[in-house]
């Protein structure tokens, strides 16, 4: 069952981005910026977590995971360190997604050259 | 019906079609891709019990590679105009912008070029989620005392 709510709420985000894109001038860029900002602040609500615990794992897939993982390990490290935890853990779930992508990214540069 | 008119009107229930169309498609695909996650993390999880961040981290470095190498071999581009918004929400279009970018600017040399673009549009991803991050983090402590 959790697979169909996956599909039903990764494709809502999908959805919405899209309506967003082709109703106003926005680009892509201005469309994940606000996603990801949107994710921080549910979050924050508290409902990131509990969609998440109901939901399945779909949920981890979209750029809106991005902000909640990031609002959610600036407070993990505020609650060991004090603030300047903050900054200590604030990348801390975030960094499998951030280093495969830049490191990855240069050897393919490496190896492809760009298609015109 | 003057001409003009009836351009206009076409041209506008045309646009609404598109809308329409543009956003289902980033439906189904973005639910696909989702629910192929889900799956994925679940056998992870049940097969191998590994914990449920560990088994998310892994599929995701899988869809990450995945759209890395795909935009190395100049498909993903293509596979992106045409499903937009259900390939770039999901991680897989923040590999993408961050892959597309090195590959754009490597003819600028390895400094100047792929070393000063490579964030040029995930930049924005990571800058605007980490103020978030820091300031609804620092939101909550002060509202729970």
């Amino acid at each position: 069952m959790k697979i169909f709510s996956s599909f039903i709420l990764v494709g809502l985000i999908c959805f919405i981005a899209s309506l967003i894109y082709d109703t106003t001038k926005w680009t892509s860029g201005h469309i994940t910026s606000l996603f990801v900002v949107v994710g921080a602040f549910l979050g924050f609500i508290g409902v990131y977590d509990l969609l998440l615990k109901k939901c399945g794992y779909g949920l981890s897939l979209p750029i809106t995971s991005f902000g909640n993982l990031l609002y959610k390990s600036a407070l993990d490290g505020i609650e060991k360190y004090g603030l300047i935890g903050a900054f200590k853990n604030l990348y801390i779930s975030t960094s499998l997604g951030i280093s495969s992508t830049i490191v990855l990214s240069f050897f393919i540069t490496a190896f492809c050259n760009p298609k015109d | 019906m003057k001409k003009e008119e009836y351009l206009k009107l076409v041209k506008g229930k045309d646009k609404e079609k598109n809308i329409l169309k543009n956003a289902l498609i980033s439906f189904l695909i973005g639910g696909l891709l989702g629910s192929i996650f889900h799956l994925l993390t679940y056998i992870l999880v049940n097969t191998c019990n590994m914990s449920s961040s560990f088994a998310c981290g892994i599929v995701l470095f899988i869809y990450i590679t995945l759209a890395i190498i795909l935009t190395g071999m100049g498909i993903f581009d293509k596979l992106i105009s045409k499903y937009k918004f259900g390939l770039i929400i999901p991680i897989t279009g923040f590999a993408h912008s961050v892959a597309s970018c090195l590959l754009e600017y490597k003819r600028d040399g390895f400094i100047t070029g792929i070393g000063a673009n490579m964030f040029k549009l995930a930049g924005s991803v990571i800058l605007y989620g980490s103020v978030a991050g820091v300031s609804f983090a620092i939101l909550r402590v002060i509202i729970n005392g």
